[in-house]
Parts: C-alpha cells; sequence; structure tokens
C-alpha cells in the first residue's frame, strides 16, 4: 500500500500521526482518504477542485505535474511540500 | 582555462551532436550588435514613457495632481494606480502553478495608498519624447505623508514595529496561501511576518545526546541585485480592437502576458508578447513592471508608447534578493557523523510577501543524509524592494550558514572537510528533511572528484593564506513547454520554442533535435515564439529549459523522424516497419540500395504529400537536483581588510552537457555571481531607507580583472529521467561560493565571518573583534 507522510505542520490535525498507509490508485484518491481518517485535512491540501497551487506532491521522490490526476504505486510514497518556483539562469 | 570532464557512466552513449561544441545559432547577431534587445524597439508614432518613483521608504500617499503635468505641451497621458483596476488579496492561481497576490502584483507596479519603499513607481506620463517626459514628472504634485521605515527583518517583527500592510495576516502553515489579507470584517491587525513553516524530521533530543562537538552560529546577509546588463524595458501597442502587443524582454513571455492581464483586467487573448533578446535576468525577470504601465498609456494616447529604466531605476524599482537572519545548530559524532540539526531562517520579502524562504529551508541541507532535524522558516516583509528570484532563490544564503556549521565541524573534530561531506553525504534514497527521498544525484562522485582534484591537493604556501570549499543544492525545475518545427527543402529544420534563451538554450534545445534526427546543430534553426506563435511554455526558470525545452524540441524531433519514415515508406511502398533512421540517412533495414539522407528526402516532401512539422507539447517530471562543489583560495590583506581569490575551482553533476561550452559557461558565470555576493555586493541604505550605492559604480560587482579563471569541472552522472540524461545545471553554481570563500577565510584569518557581505571593512572589524576575543571563532 502507498505510504502517505502527513507534513510537521499538518500533523496537529492527525493528532501526531506522521505516516499512514492505505490503498489508493492516485492523488485524489490519496486525499480522499486522508480526509476519510482526519476529517478537515483535505481543505489544506484541495482548493476548487485541484492541490493548491502553492503546494507540490512529490511522488517517489518526484515532483509530480498531474496533481489529483497522478498516479500512484502500490509502493509509493506521497509528500505534500511547498511548492518551488524556479530563478532563472 | 582548465575543464576536466569526469564521466560516471561505464558506457557513454554515442551521441554524434550531445555533448559537442557549436557555434551557438545567435552568435553573430549578438557579436555584431544585431540582436535586438527590448529597448532597440521603436515604433512610427511612438511615445516616450517616465515613472515617478517614491522619495520615501514607507508613506501614505494622501493625493495626486498631474493637472500641471498634463498641461505640460508634449505630454499625451499620465496615469496612477487609479486607473488601474484593483484585484483582490486573494492569491491567484497565474496558470501552470504560479501563485500570485493580484493585488500585491499591481501594487507594486503602481503605488495605492502607500509607498512601500524609495523607488515604489507612484504614476508614469506619456509624452513625444523623454526629455518631455521627464519634466513631465517634476509637475506631478504628490502629497506624502511620511511613515517610519522598518529597514530589516528583526525589526519588522518587533512588538510596536511599522506595519506597512494593516490587513496582511501571518500565514503560519505552508498550506495556507501565503501573502492573504485578512476579512474586511476581522478585526485582527496586521503583522509583517507573511508566513512562517516548519519542516522537522526524527528525533532531536536524541539526535543532540549523539553528538560529541555542537557547533551554534547566527549568519546574516545582504539583499543583493541580479545585476543583468540590461535593464528593463517595455513597448506597448494597444488596438482600437482591444487587443494589445507587448514588446520586451523577460524570463517568460506567457508569465509577462498572464500578469498584465491579471493587472490591466483583461482576457489574455487580448495580449500578445513578443519576446526580445534579453541581456540577463537570473530569475529577476519573471515579474511585469512595466508592461502593464506602457499598455495603459498606449490605450490612453492610441499610440505606442516605450517605457526603459535607468540603472538606478533598476536598482531602486526592481526586486534584488532577500537580506536574512539564520541561526543554525548542528552536532556530530567523533567520527564524523551528523546526529542532529535545527535552523531558523528570516529571510526579508521587501515590500510584499513573497521572499525565497520555502527554497531556502528546502536546499538548506539538501546535499546532507542527517536523521533528526528541524528547519523553521520565516517570510517578512519590510521598506525595501520587493525581492524578485535570484538564481537558486533562497539557496545561497542558507547553504552560506549551514556549510559554515559543517566546516566548523568538520575543523573542531580534525576531520578533512571533504571527508566530512562524504561520510555524511546524500544519495540515491536518502531520505531529505522536508520528507521526499532522492533519486540519483552525484553528490558522492562531485565530492570524490573534488578530493582528486590538483586544487585541492596543490600546496598552498604564503601568510595569509587559506583554503576554503562548500557544497550546494538546487533542484532544478520543469514546468510546460512547447516545441514546434518544420523541415524545410533544403534539409535544414525551423525550430520555434517557447523559451526565451538567457544561457544559450537555443543551441541547447535544438542539439537535442539534431540529435534525434542524425542532422549537424548548425541545420537546426531556433528562434524563440511569441505568445501566439508557440504553445505555452512556463517561465526560463529552475534550470529547467534544457531539461523541459529540449524534451519538447526531442519530441518533436521523433514526431518529425516518424512522419518522414512513413514519408519514405510510401515512396519506396515498403512497410514503415522497414524503415529507419541512422546518423541522418533513412534506409530500408533489409535492402542497402534504398537510402535517402535527410536532405535528399526533405528535397522531396512538397511533391510526396506535403510539408512536414513536427510538434510537442510536454510538462516532463523526472527533473535531475544539481549539486555543485567548489573549492577557493583566497589571500587576506591584514591591514586592509581586502580578501583576492587566488584560485577558484567549481565542480558540479551536470547529468549530461548538452553544450559544455554552455554548462561551462553557466557554472563560471554563477561562481562569480556568489564570490561578488561573498565579498562586495549589498544594498546600502541610509536611516530613512534611501538606497545609496544604486549604480555600478558604487555597487561593486567583479569583473574579470578581479578574478582569475573559474575552472570547471563537469562531473556527469546522468540523470535517468530525461532522454539523454540532462539536468538543469544554471543556478546551482552561485549557492556554493560564499561558504567556499568564508570557509578560506576561515583557514587564512581563524576567524569565522558570519555577516556578507565579507567586505574589506567586515573582515577587519571581524579581525579586530577577534583580537579583543569578542569572535568565538
Amino acid at each position: 500500500m502507498p505510504r502517505v507522510f502527513i507534513p510537521t505542520m499538518l500533523q496537529p490535525l492527525t493528532e501526531g500521526v506522521q505516516e499512514v498507509e492505505f490503498e489508493a490508485a492516485n492523488v485524489r484518491q490519496v486525499v480522499q482518504g486522508l480526509e476519510e481518517r482526519f476529517p478537515g485535512i483535505g481543505q489544506w491540501l484541495v482548493e476548487d477542485g485541484r492541490i493548491k497551487p502553492n503546494l507540490a506532491v512529490a511522488i517517489d521522490g518526484e515532483t509530480t505535474s498531474m496533481g489529483l490526476l497522478a498516479k500512484v504505486g502500490p509502493d509509493s510514497e506521497v509528500h505534500f511540500i511547498p511548492a518551488i518556483a524556479g530563478g532563472g539562469e | 582555462m582548465a575543464v576536466t570532464t569526469v564521466s560516471t557512466v561505464e558506457e557513454k552513449p554515442k551521441y554524434k551532436v550531445v555533448g559537442t561544441r557549436p557555434i551557438r545559432h545567435d552568435g553573430l547577431e549578438k557579436v555584431t550588435g544585431q540582436a535586438r534587445y527590448s529597448a532597440d524597439i521603436n515604433l512610427p508614432g511612438m511615445l516616450h514613457g517616465k515613472v515617478l518613483r517614491s522619495p520615501h521608504a514607507h508613506a501614505v500617499i494622501k493625493s495626486i495632481d498631474t493637472s500641471r503635468a498634463l498641461a505640460l505641451p508634449g505630454v499625451e497621458a499620465v496615469m496612477t494606480s487609479a486607473d488601474l483596476p484593483q484585484p483582490s488579496g486573494r492569491v491567484a492561481d497565474l496558470g501552470e502553478g504560479a501563485m500570485m497576490n493580484p493585488k500585491f502584483l499591481s501594487n507594486n507596479t503602481l503605488a495605492s495608498g502607500k509607498a512601500l519603499y524609495k523607488g515604489h513607481a507612484v504614476a508614469a506620463v506619456a509624452a513625444v519624447s523623454q526629455h518631455v517626459a521627464e519634466e513631465a514628472l517634476s509637475l506631478i504634485d504628490v502629497e506624502y505623508e511620511v511613515l517610519p521605515p522598518v529597514l530589516n527583518a528583526l525589526d519588522a517583527m518587533k512588538e510596536g514595529a511599522p506595519i506597512l500592510h494593516e490587513r496582511l495576516f501571518t500565514a503560519d502553515n505552508p498550506f495556507v496561501r501565503p501573502g492573504g489579507l485578512r476579512d474586511d470584517a476581522d478585526p485582527e491587525g496586521g503583522s509583517n511576518v507573511a508566513s512562517r513553516f516548519v519542516f522537522e524530521m526524527g528525533d532531536l533530543e536524541k539526535g543532540f545526546a549523539e553528538a560529541d562537538v555542537v557547533v551554534e552560529r547566527e549568519f546574516r546577509t545582504k539583499a543583493v541585485h541580479q545585476g543583468y546588463i540590461e535593464p528593463h524595458s517595455a513597448t506597448a501597442m494597444w488596438n482600437r480592437d482591444g487587443h494589445v502587443t507587448i514588446w520586451c524582454s523577460s524570463q517568460g513571455q506567457f508569465a509577462m502576458r498572464d500578469q498584465s492581464a491579471l493587472i490591466l483586467d483583461i482576457p489574455l487573448s487580448q495580449i500578445k508578447v513578443i519576446p526580445l533578446e534579453i541581456g540577463g535576468g537570473f530569475g529577476g525577470k519573471t515579474l511585469v513592471y512595466l508592461e502593464p504601465v506602457a499598455a495603459w498609456l498606449s490605450k490612453k494616447t492610441g499610440r505606442p508608447v516605450k517605457v526603459s529604466m535607468s540603472r538606478q531605476e533598476v536598482f531602486e524599482g526592481t526586486g534584488p534578493t532577500s537580506g536574512s537572519f539564520m541561526k543554525v545548530k548542528m552536532g556530530a559524532t567523533k567520527d564524523g557523523r551528523i546526529t542532529a540539526t535545527t535552523a531558523s531562517l528570516i529571510y526579508e520579502a521587501g515590500a510584499f510577501p513573497g521572499s525565497p524562504i520555502n527554497p531556502g529551508v528546502q536546499c538548506m541541507f539538501g546535499p546532507y543524509d542527517i536523521a533528526n532535524g528541524r528547519v523553521e522558516g520565516y517570510d517578512v516583509v519590510i521598506n525595501t524592494q520587493k525581492t524578485a528570484a535570484y538564481r537558486a532563490p533562497g539557496a545561497p544564503a542558507a547553504a552560506y550558514a549551514a556549510e559554515s556549521v559543517i566546516d566548523e565541524l568538520a575543523e573542531k573534530l580534525n576531520i578533512d572537510p571533504i571527508d566530512f561531506r562524504v561520510r555524511n553525504v546524500a544519495k540515491e534514497g536518502t531520505r531529505r528533511l522536508t520528507g521526499p527521498v532522492f533519486p540519483k544525484i552525484g553528490h558522492l562522485e562531485t565530492l570524490e572528484a573534488a578530493k582528486n582534484h590538483p586544487h585541492w591537493n596543490a600546496p598552498l604556501e604564503g601568510p595569509n593564506r587559506g583554503r576554503g570549499i562548500a557544497a550546494g543544492f538546487w533542484f532544478n525545475g520543469s514546468g510546460p513547454s512547447s516545441a514546434t518545427a518544420s523541415v524545410s527543402q533544403d534539409g535544414t529544420v525551423i525550430l520555434v520554442e517557447g523559451s526565451p534563451d538567457i544561457g544559450g538554450t537555443r543551441a541547447a534545445v535544438a542539439m537535442q533535435m539534431a540529435e534525434v534526427l542524425g542532422i549537424p546543430a548548425e541545420d537546426v534553426h531556433p528562434s524563440v515564439g511569441d505568445t501566439d506563435s508557440i504553445g505555452f511554455t512556463s517561465t526560463t526558470g529552475g534550470s529547467s529549459v534544457a531539461f523541459k525545452t529540449g524534451w519538447a524540441s526531442y519530441e518533436a524531433a521523433q514526431d518529425i523522424k516518424g512522419q518522414m519514415i512513413e514519408r519514405v515508406a510510401y515512396i519506396w511502398d515498403v512497410s514503415a516497419e522497414d524503415v529507419e533512421l541512422t546518423h541522418g540517412v533513412f534506409h530500408h533495414k533489409s535492402d542497402p540500395e534504398l537510402r535517402f539522407t535527410f536532405k535528399e528526402l526533405a528535397g522531396l516532401l512538397l511533391e510526396t504529400g506535403g510539408p512536414i512539422v513536427g510538434r510537442a507539447a510536454v510538462n516532463p517530471e523526472g527533473v535531475g537536483s544539481a549539486i555543485a562543489v567548489h573549492i577557493a583560495d583566497v589571500e587576506v590583506d591584514p591591514e586592509t581588510g581586502k580578501t583576492e581569490v587566488l584560485r577558484y575551482t567549481a565542480l558540479q553533476d551536470v547529468g549530461k552537457a548538452v553544450h559544455p561550452s554552455y554548462v561551462e559557461g553557466q557554472i563560471q558565470g554563477g561562481a562569480v555571481q556568489g564570490i561578488g555576493w561573498a565579498l562586495n555586493e549589498e544594498y546600502f541604505f541610509d536611516e530613512e531607507g534611501r538606497m545609496t550605492n544604486s549604480s555600478f559604480l558604487d555597487y561593486r560587482m567583479p569583473t574579470s580583472l578581479d578574478l582569475p579563471m573559474i575552472d570547471t569541472v563537469l562531473v556527469e552522472v546522468p540523470n535517468p529521467g530525461h532522454p539523454f540524461g540532462v539536468r538543469g545545471v544554471g543556478e546551482v553554481p552561485i549557492v556554493p561560493p560564499m561558504a567556499a570563500i568564508a570557509n578560506a577565510i576561515k583557514a587564512a584569518t581563524g576567524v569565522r565571518m558570519t555577516n556578507l557581505p565579507m567586505s574589506p571593512g567586515e573582515v577587519l572589524k571581524s579581525l579586530w573583534d577577534d583580537e579583543e576575543g569578542k569572535n568565538a571563532g
């Protein structure tokens, strides 16, 4: 099952739980699974049906550009982290 | 120049084009002065715009009377923020993940209600000549109520500090959109702290308990400017049908379009942005300043309007990067294993929220495997220019602090600084402090290259000399990108891409197309399309272009290749599966008589079914992060405090260098900018918040006369996420220099430098403090 990591500053919503595992095939299902376990957490991650623009989702160490549609594998790690804007060359 | 290329690939792919050094496609135009930059645009009937800027760092704008200016013969229009729609304070997604508070963006373009820094644009005029426009500025009557400014983050965070934005709330969570304003009904007062957040991993108490040595330090850095040689300029023509064309140089024509549309409150489809050559950006040309102003003035007058900045305006009216205050604590065992670290980073955002605190925090300990850590970040507004991105934004200051402490730990433990880093090196599978694990990165390979480099092993003799080393990390970026390419009858390919070319990316992108098609790089003619001519392409930033637009070019070439194979099969009346393209020759797999060169086939296209156009639109994942390790030798004059860089070597994991000369150029440029940041550069303000060194004479950037040749070592650890193994290379070389030089100064003098810039005065002060026992280094 995918491992979903709870960001430090959302852990008050999970009573300190740092990591959960549950079945999910994409990020949308990850968010739904989090919301089922920790009601209210979804509003911190999703807005207007999309991952908040200031957030990034990293799956297996790689930031995905697919948002809620991104596929999650059975052994994947999923992280929600602040998005990074680049600086230029 | 001594350049060593090190490859970790046991068997190198046999590329024909990638990895070679062709002459850049735009080279002739640039060296002969024919290339057109933003200020080179001149249109019939064009008016000249000028911007009036606040003389105060913090003031209420009580009134603006433009009547005297408008009455001046030759003045065609005057505008203030009252002429612009005032967007909401809710942070908006400008598309593709670029978020921005539209109100702040608009109010930075033209101040509304308050002037928040000296140089803040307050009004603008359009006139028949620059001289008339300048005279008109002096006739605009602005009544200010001057307020006390707050000029650094620590002061801004104090109780009772002057508040810049009365409705700004502190987003104390990364999951709250930063830079937001309170609802009108909310009775809470404003804050200068726009956001605060924390990353934490492991058990800090246990980690520090295991440490045999703990180092704790505070660091300060000053705001520095990107120092691009081309000042901002924008020309706009607003047509009667409501469509506006904007000519400007930027790091993203689509970003300029979208931001202008937001400020002007018109559909983005009504704006066409034509990108011109860019004379440097380094992150500083990702925001609009003049574009909406020129557009509105054109709308008002019905004539094209050009607005250009002077150098002083660039310094005082555009965004440098943040100054910072940082605390770092780190512990390690006797055998050189880091057991725990904590850090607190406070970054100055300037007048509006949005410092690069996030990437600073996330990059700070990126190169290392640290099980127990906590990093917190603060984004704080102050009465200085709104900061903009600057090459690996946020990472250099953070690395300065982290790598200085690491150096001190290694010294206290009497461990070679490279060996200490190797013992703690992050590699594939290492979990970052921010959570995710690393894909393949080349830190270990780069450290080993440094360890084996002649520079590291050369004796450094003489008094007051020292050698320092530091590492740096940058994520690298990606994003949506588009490319189209058409095959000409003469066998060349016309490539249109969406990424403005800052660092030689035309060549790097064209070469990836040439590699697929098996033709010389010179046979691909790249150009940068305007917003009506090419699909959306995200900004040239994040060291992303060789990766993402290179990938688009690769895919467009594959599209061409597929179509041409189909065409060959049609001509030969064979199955396409029997045709392949090898080194620019289409041939039948089993009949050696059947062959076409790329050029031969190109000449037949129009009569065998028509032209062939390849296209690709991508948003690739698999970005490979970047690691750099720099070695610096310095000599410090104890009488004057001047630091001379004697020798400098920059080693970097570059994935696969598409055009090694441009990769070397990026590394050298980044290193030199970092050295300037380390030794000379700073925004210097008087007590009223006026920048007192807003010229290149007084804002001292290093020149070729100041520095030795920067030696480069390209460590090629291919990125498995890209067809050719490409990693972004442009930003990470600015990350290590400050710490490398600080560590070298420590080796030379015995004094730990904790404030940037390490100017002669700062060095002397530290030396004297050390003599008096004030410096604990």
